[in-house]
């Protein structure tokens, strides 16, 4: 505690409890309310998901399902329920398209910082600044010229269209905190390395790419999460075969016949592998995240 | 230092020691400028063909000063602009300055507290077309909100979708809940890099509580607070999902944004130059916001 704590008087000791006992009140009240507030689409999303019947989206009164059933999930992982014959098909698309995306992502963002920040490469601050200009112009409203494009490629439903859009606008802010994160790193350890003889590609391999692992831990997350959850691009770009998850639900978002319960499911399913990504990474999230290292 | 760096320290008081170049650039040796143009190469074509090259198709389809004409005549965009100026408007402001506050919140040394975080992220990795649906479902008439609204406390709930101000409310709410956890992360992040020593000996002087957040805090975070808040509206500018997926554009079009109103135009309407039209009059306000965040970016910059 600091010196004005014991410098307090006795007597004004309890009102500095009765303070301290609110301010802990306070805290559980706004827990409370920020739980519900996160939660509540994520438990609609269960209450229809464990309903046994296919198109109820009706609240019925009941705070949980009285005979909640698997049949939802059941029918999304035999793929008998409508509009869901080629789930497995379109979740391994959503993998490829996140996989990749988050691969060229990495690999391109961490190769032309280290180029600018590191090797220094004159001109190369007109890099950074082209990267934030693509923020002048909103992915969503290069939708129609990357459409006609992709056509005059022949990238006509092929997932490669996509995986193209994410990755440019993905890169961006992955230069950018790239960059950042860079900076934290001494120079000298480059400079060391060279004078041992190591080239450019291995200082890149050995100290730039270790040492920078939070950082890119962030940029992976980031990438895997704009691809994988996208609704417009795939949704345009794409046809059903070729189609990722995030997108049936959204086509189909006002049809009161569709197998809802079933849909709810296969959204469930969809969060685990981004959670279960953003848990293994967790502790280089954390370090990318304030600018700090690796806690060992 | 570099100049994103400046920014996330906030100021001088916090800055962190950074290495720096030795002055005076030395030029790059033959192999070694290869390499490094090599490595650069990747990024520059993705420029070219996948931001320069479409952004000057969208200038070529829209450049018909008769698209324009055709814009004003229309009363369903002007509704739109009203619509994106109120959606960015408020879902970014709102959004901020909560996630803002949370992120101190959110940094109390308490375990339940953080397991509270673990929850409170996951609106940032549900996809926002699933999340989206979902809230379509809850605020329709028999749906979660006005069942709750009935068994609680005997009221009938409104038709959400069905009223104009009620639909973009819904849309602006789901936008604040999918991306508040983002910023109050990053929040988070420029806080924990603000020195308890700061804070120790400004409770000397008397500065707690709310003081302490108007007088302390929030000077040290200004800097990054106004970048947040420009690059989030760059990005709300943009959004097409929520306004997509919760009102869907009704009733009739009413609470159609920018980006949706576009999307209709090419898709539905078959008018695609006009949809780029739409877009594209969104830049008199999109450039002077990377204007000034370039400038910001680099006020503070020595050596980028």
């Amino acid at each position: 505690m600091s010196i004005a704590s014991v410098l307090e008087q006795p007597a004004r000791r309890r009102p500095f409890r009765l303070r301290r006992a609110f301010t802990e009140a306070g805290s559980v009240v706004l827990g409370v309310i920020i739980l519900i507030w996160s939660l509540a689409p994520v438990y609609n999303m269960f209450l229809i998901a464990l309903d046994p019947e296919e198109g109820e989206i009706e609240f019925d009164g009941n705070l949980w399902p009285p005979e909640p059933s698997l049949e939802g999930f059941r029918a999304v992982i035999t793929q008998e329920a409508r509009y869901l014959e080629t789930f497995w098909h379109q979740f391994g698309n959503s993998f490829f398209i996140g996989l990749l995306t988050m691969v060229l992502t990495v690999l391109i963002g961490s190769l032309a910082s280290f180029a600018v920040s590191r090797m220094r490469l004159s001109k190369g601050s007109l890099l950074t600044n082209a990267a934030l200009l693509t923020y002048a112009i909103p992915a969503s409203f290069l939708i129609v010229p990357y459409f006609r494009i992709m056509h005059s490629y022949g990238l006509s439903d092929n997932p490669w269209a996509v995986i193209a859009a994410q990755v440019t606008f993905a890169t961006p802010f992955a230069i950018l905190l790239l960059q950042l994160y860079g900076s934290l790193i001494p120079f000298d350890l480059d400079d060391a390395a060279r004078v041992d003889g190591a080239s450019a590609v291995q200082v890149y391999l050995r100290i730039y790419l270790p040492l920078m692992m939070p950082a890119l831990a962030v940029v992976a997350i980031y990438a895997l999460l704009l691809a994988w959850n996208d609704y417009l691009y795939p949704a345009v770009l794409l046809a059903v075969r070729n189609m990722t998850v995030a997108v049936t639900q959204g086509q189909l978002f006002s049809d009161t016949d569709a197998p809802w319960n079933a849909m709810m499911a296969a959204a469930i399913i969809y969060v685990v592998p981004p959670i279960a990504l953003l848990f293994a990474l967790r502790r280089y999230v954390v370090a990318g995240l304030t600018m700090a290292g690796v806690p060992e | 230092m570099s100049s994103m760096q400046q920014v996330l320290t906030a100021g001088p008081p916090v800055s962190v020691k950074a290495p720096r170049r030795p002055p005076g650039r030395r030029r790059l040796r033959g192999a070694d400028f290869r390499w490094a143009v090599a490595f650069v190469v990747p990024y520059v074509a993705v420029l070219l063909v996948f931001v320069l090259y479409p952004f000057g198709y969208a200038l070529w389809m829209a450049s018909k000063p008769s698209l324009y004409a055709d814009l004003i005549a229309d009363r369903s965009y002007l509704t739109a602009v009203v619509n994106t100026l109120l959606f960015v408007g408020l879902g970014v402001n709102v959004k901020m300055f909560v996630a803002l506050l949370l992120s101190g919140f959110f940094l109390r040394p308490r375990r339940w507290i953080k397991a509270l975080l673990a929850v409170y992220v996951l609106p940032w990795v549900i996809a926002a077309a699933q999340a989206c649906v979902s809230f379509h479902w809850m605020l329709q008439q028999e749906g979660l909100v006005n069942g709750l609204l009935s068994a609680l406390f005997g009221i009938d709930g409104p038709l959400w979708f069905n009223d104009r101000w009620l639909g973009l409310g819904a849309n602006i709410a789901v936008y604040i809940w999918k991306w508040m956890p983002f910023w109050t992360v990053i929040f988070m992040a420029a806080r924990m890099r603000i020195p308890q020593e700061i804070y120790d000996s400004a409770e000397v002087d008397g500065a707690i509580g709310i003081r302490r957040f108007v007088h302390v805090t929030f000077p040290l975070l200004a800097n990054i607070y106004l970048l947040c808040t420009l690059v989030s509206t760059l990005w709300a500018i943009g959004d097409f999902t929520t306004v997509y997926l919760v009102s869907g554009g009704g009733p009739a079009a009413s609470t159609d944004v920018l980006a949706t109103l576009g999307f209709h135009y090419a898709f539905d309407q078959s008018k695609p130059a006009l949809a780029v039209a739409a877009m594209l009059s969104a830049l008199p306000v999109l450039i002077p916001i990377v204007l000034l965040l370039m400038r910001r970016l680099q006020t503070s910059e020595v050596e980028l």
